[in-house]
Order: structure tokens, then C-alpha cells, then sequence
């Protein structure tokens, strides 16, 4: 199905062993650039480690991670965690809100683009002086931060602390903040959860947005099935650390694979139905809550 | 009341310098959470750069005296630096991620390493510097003859701090190396995650605070003329009761602590002993440690579980 495609993402055998604990265990799948591959899958099935890998938190047992971008490859898994995000243009978010509180709102963006004003400041020695490059090269900084702000509706809000923001708003911030360093893969851990079902409609056009306007290719880990039965071009399904199905919406909406992972072949009964209900197509219905953490 | 005025100058003086150790203190703490206990010596490393530095304009034959100390506090600033960025390098970064307690201990080991390192390369014994800055102003006198006297030093001591104070809170509020930095204190995984190279600009971080340890240490030496190996031992914690007292962590806290400590100094040794000063001072640190352990500025530190 990806094969057609630019692989923006290849990982290849990928397996993150904790001590006698196996996370992930040889999993390979491609990311095609400009889509959005989802990874899914129920609780504790290895979703954030591959996620932590890939964003050189861990450091793989085996395997390789091989990143595309402008022609050059990198692998991911040989490099330190602010050269994935700088050189690779991997970008993250993770479950939890991790913005920086404490700064306002247009802060959070610019420290996202401080490349580009580090090499224009001179080390900020010409920062503290204000000198005219620098101060252009904030400006366009600036600019850019509007953009997205603009973008999320939080324009009027940029010299608020971040930590006021009410929780949708922040989830949008981090995906603002992480579209604001470049990337050319934008990796989001369960961006829906706890929004409601007009906030993960506004997340869902923010995603297409990314994806088709700014030829990102994004990677996300979700639960909520609107979400990911909607916006995905590819879902990659992941239990018990192994990969189980690999495909198209349709194709892994079918695969009987799947739907045992999230049925289960005895016992628990009372939380899948939801979300055999929304593999089983309603995709619509909009009141799938997320069941946790992964 | 002239004699109050007296001990205003001296202490605001004396503050000054104790504020400009402290920042170092309260930026370390800030970004990694941990007391730099080396800070002190590399403050007393700054105070031996002067006397080094002045040597070597006099063999230049730099004369005038405006020049000169400039001349020695640039090198001085630069070199001792150089010493932050190392000790920075060599004692702490091998312990990141490990545990607080073991940088911490690693600190105290350095600044007993420096201290020797200090005594057997320069000697135990008291370096002089003859006064390069004389003279000032009578601001006041008395009818018995006593006269308020403001020194050039002092007024250079003050205006420096004021001015580097100044530059330093434009540099942390308004660029690009500030806003890495305050970010980096907050969340260091995001922040690299952003691109940030958190590893350098913790470096920065000692580099700077090494920088204006440096600029007290030359001042230090211009104003007594006397300094030892281990005159950073008993400033060094002073300026830390000084940022503590300010509210670790915070930038303005720390200058605010350090002149509170210099004046709380100065009067205590005018009106009551000059034996027990080191008393008054750190007696305040226990103070504010049981009343108010975050500091006049600081924020109470609420841990999440």
C-alpha cells in the first residue's frame, strides 16, 4: 500500500528490550511522507516506546531507524536527542501537556525556532544589544509563531502564561510549538485525549491541515478511533510489543487480527464494545472517550 | 546619622559583590538543581586572575589606570570562564542523571580541589595588591570631623554591578539564549525535543555565572588589596545564604539577597561586633530556612506526585 510513496520513516526490526520485559519485538513498518500513519493498539502494547525510540529517549535493543529527509538519510537511533529534532526533523508531543508553563504563549514558539536565531544573534551577544540582524531574524521568528497561533485561534491570547491556557488549547499549543521547529515529521502521543468531540474535530482539520499544507508527515499514537479511522492514510496496529496488522483504514478495520487484540478471546467484555463499535464503522459517533494511558 | 550613611555605603558595596557570586548560585540551581559549591573558588580563582593580570599590565607597561583595569578584568572574566566551562565538563556532566547528591559531592570535592590547587601553585601565604583606584567623595561631615566618604571604588564597584545586572536581565528576559535557558530550567527533555541543545547551554550557564564571579573577584581584590587561597570558602557561602535568602532560582532574588546580606554585615560590624558578622549573616540563612525556605522572591516549589 506505502510502497508507492516517499518513505519519509522506515523502521526496520525494530525490538527494546527492558530486562526480561519485551517491549517491542521486531517491529518494522514505513511511514510515507505527506500522510498520516497511525499506530494503534490496545494499553501497554509498546505504542510510546517505539514512539521514545524514535525520539532517541531509548536507545533500541535492535534495529534501525532510518529517516528521510531532502535526500539525506539519518538514523535516528545513532543520534542524541536535540539532533533528531534539529537535524532529522523528528518533532514531538507527548501524553501529558509538557509546554513550558511558566512562559507566555509566544515564548513556547519561539524557543521552538531558536536555530535560526542562535546563528542570527551571534550567541546572542548581539541580542543583548539589539542589533539589526538579529532583531529581523526575531521578527520573521515572531511572524511565524502568529502564524500558527492564528492558526490554532490563540492570537489573542499570545502573552497569556501558557499554563492558563484552558487543556484543548494547550494541546493545540504543543502541536503549534512543534510545527515551529520545521519538521518534516511531526510525531503525536495520543493528541486526542480528554479533548471533546468538537475539539478532536478541530484537531482532526488541524492535522489534514499539516499534512497537506505543510507536507509534513506525521506519526500518531491515538485511542480514539474517530480520530484515527478519519485522518489516517495508514494504520500501523501494534500488540504485546509485536506488529499484527499494517494497512489502509479499511484493510485494518477487517483484519481479524485486530479485532481479537481488541476484543480479546475471553474475559474482559465491558470496555471493547466501544471500540468494536468504532472499528466496526460508527465512526461518527464522537462520544468515544479515551480508556487512559497507553 | 553620618555614620549610619557610612555603613549604607559600605554595605551596598560589599553587597554588590556578594550579589554577583549569588547569581552564579541561583542560575546553576535554576537549570540542574544543584548547589555549585565551587562557585566560591571560582570567584577566589577570579580575585587571583586580577592580581595575575595586573602583573602582566604592569610588564606591558600599561599605566593608566582606567585601561588597566579594564585590561584585567576582560582577561580575568575570559579565564576564569575557561575554568567554569571545565569544571563544568570534567566534575559535573560525567554525573548528569545520576543522582543530585552525587553532583553535589562532586562539587564540594572540586572546590577543595581548587582551594589547594590554588595554594600550591600561588602559595599560602597573602597576596597584596597596592591600590590602583584612590580617592572619593565627601558626601557629608559631621561636626566632629567625621566624613561620609564615598570611594571612586565603591562607585565603580556599584555602577558595574548595576550595569551587569542590567545587561544580565535583558540577556535572560529578551534573547534567544534566555528563552533557551528558562526553558531548559523548566523542562530539559522538551527542550531538547525543541531542537535545544541542552548540554551547551547548561555550559553557557556556568560560563556566565563563572564570568561575573570573576568581575567580584577583581573587585574584591581592587578594594581590600588582600586576598588568599581561601577567601572563596566564607564568600562562597555568604553569597549562597544570599541566594537563598533572595529565593534560589531567581535572578533578581539573588542580587536582592546579596545586598541585604552586605548591609546586614556592614551594620552589624559598625554597631554591634565586627567578630561576629559571619554569625549575623549566616544566622539569617537559618532564619529564612525555617520561615520562609523559598526565599523573598521565590516561588514555594510544589512537588508534583
Amino acid at each position: 500500500m506505502a510502497s508507492d510513496k516517499t518513505p519519509l520513516l522506515e523502521v526496520e526490526h525494530l525490538t527494546m528490550r527492558f530486562g526480561g520485559l519485551v517491549a517491542v519485538d521486531d517491529v518494522s513498518f514505513v511511514a510515507a511522507d505527506r500522510e498520516i500513519t497511525a499506530i494503534i493498539g490496545p494499553n501497554g502494547a509498546g505504542k510510546t516506546t517505539v514512539f521514545n525510540c524514535l525520539t532517541g529517549f531509548y536507545k533500541p535493543t535492535v534495529g534501525m531507524l532510518r529517516m528521510t529527509r531532502n535526500g539525506s538519510e539519518f538514523l535516528l537511533e545513532r543520534m542524541e536527542g536535540h539532533a533528531i529534532a534539529r537535524v532529522a526533523g523528528v518533532a514531538r508531543t507527548f501524553q501529558n501537556i509538557r509546554l513550558f508553563a511558566n512562559m507566555s504563549v509566544l515564548e513556547n514558539l519561539l524557543v521552538a525556532q531558536h536555530n535560526k536565531l542562535q546563528l542570527a544573534s551571534a550567541f546572542s551577544l548581539a541580542g543583548v544589544f539589539g542589533f539589526k540582524g538579529y532583531r529581523k531574524a526575531e521578527r520573521e521568528a515572531i511572524d511565524q509563531a502568529r502564524y500558527w497561533l492564528d492558526r490554532i485561534n490563540l492570537l489573542a491570547r499570545a502573552d497569556f502564561s501558557a499554563g492558563n491556557l484552558p487543556y484543548g488549547d494547550q494541546r493545540r499549543l504543543e502541536i503549534a510549538r512543534a510545527m515551529c521547529t520545521g519538521p518534516a515529521m511531526l510525531c503525536l502521543d495520543e493528541p486526542a485525549a480528554g479533548l471533546n468531540p468538537r475539539e478532536s474535530g478541530d484537531l482532526n482539520e488541524l492535522l489534514t491541515f499539516i499534512r497537506d499544507e505543510h507536507k509534513t508527515g506525521v506519526l500518531l499514537i491515538e485511542h480514539d478511533m474517530s480520530v484515527v479511522m478519519k485522518i489516517s492514510d495508514h494504520v500501523v496496529v501494534l500488540d504485546y510489543g509485536r506488529k499484527i496488522s499494517d494497512g489502509s483504514p479499511a484493510e485494518v478495520r477487517a483484519d481479524p487480527a485486530v479485532i481479537r487484540a481488541y476484543l480479546g478471546e475471553e474475559e474482559d467484555e465491558d470496555l471493547p464494545d466501544e471500540i468494536a463499535a468504532d472499528l466496526a464503522g460508527k465512526q461518527e459517533a464522537g462520544t468515544a472517550r479515551p480508556e487512559g494511558q497507553g | 546619622m553620618e555614620y549610619f550613611l557610612q555603613q549604607l555605603i559600605n554595605g551596598l558595596t560589599l553587597g554588590a559583590i556578594y550579589g554577583l557570586i549569588a547569581i552564579g548560585y541561583t542560575m546553576v540551581y535554576g537549570i540542574i538543581g544543584m548547589i555549585n559549591f565551587a562557585h566560591g573558588d571560582i570567584y577566589m580563582i577570579g580575585a587571583f586572575m586580577a592580581i595575575i593580570w595586573f602583573l602582566v599590565t604592569g610588564l606591558l607597561g600599561i599605566t593608566w589606570v582606567p585601561l588597566a583595569i579594564l585590561v584585567m578584568l576582560v582577561l580575568s572574566m575570559i579565564f576564569t570562564a575557561t575554568y567554569g566551562w571545565t569544571i563544568e565538563r570534567f566534575a559535573y556532566k560525567p554525573l548528569r542523571g545520576s543522582q543530585r547528591l552525587a553532583a553535589l559531592i562532586s562539587a564540594i570535592g572540586m572546590s577543595i580541589f581548587l582551594e589547594n590547587y590554588v595554594q600550591l601553585l600561588q602559595g599560602a601565604r597573602v597576596k597584596p595588591l597596592q591600590p590602583m583606584v584612590q580617592g572619593g567623595i565627601a558626601v557629608m561631615e559631621r561636626a566632629d570631623g567625621f566624613v561620609v566618604n564615598l570611594s571612586y571604588l565603591q562607585i565603580i564597584i556599584m555602577a558595574l554591578t548595576l550595569a551587569l545586572m542590567l545587561g544580565f536581565s535583558q540577556l535572560i528576559s529578551r534573547t534567544e539564549l534566555g528563552r533557551r535557558q528558562r526553558a531548559c530550567e523548566q523542562d530539559q527533555t522538551m527542550a531538547a525535543l525543541l531542537g535545544v541543545d541542552v548540554d551547551r547551554t547548561i555550559s553557557i550557564t556556568f560560563v556566565i555565572g563563572a564570568a561575573l564571579a570573576a568581575v567580584a573577584g577583581v573587585m574584591v581584590t581592587l578594594y581590600y588589596g588582600v586576598i588568599d587561597f581561601y577567601i572563596g570558602f566564607l564568600a562562597g557561602l555568604k553569597a549562597f545564604t544570599a541566594a537563598v535568602l533572595g529565593g534560589i532560582g531567581s535572578i533578581t532574588g539573588a542580587m536582592v539577597g546579596g545586598l541585604l546580606i552586605g548591609l546586614i554585615e556592614a551594620y552589624w560590624s559598625a554597631y554591634f561586633s565586627v567578630e561576629y558578622k559571619d554569625v549575623a549573616a549566616f544566622s539569617i540563612l537559618v532564619l529564612v530556612l525555617i520561615f520562609r525556605p523559598y526565599g523573598i522572591l521565590g516561588k514555594p516549589e510544589i512537588e508534583k506526585v
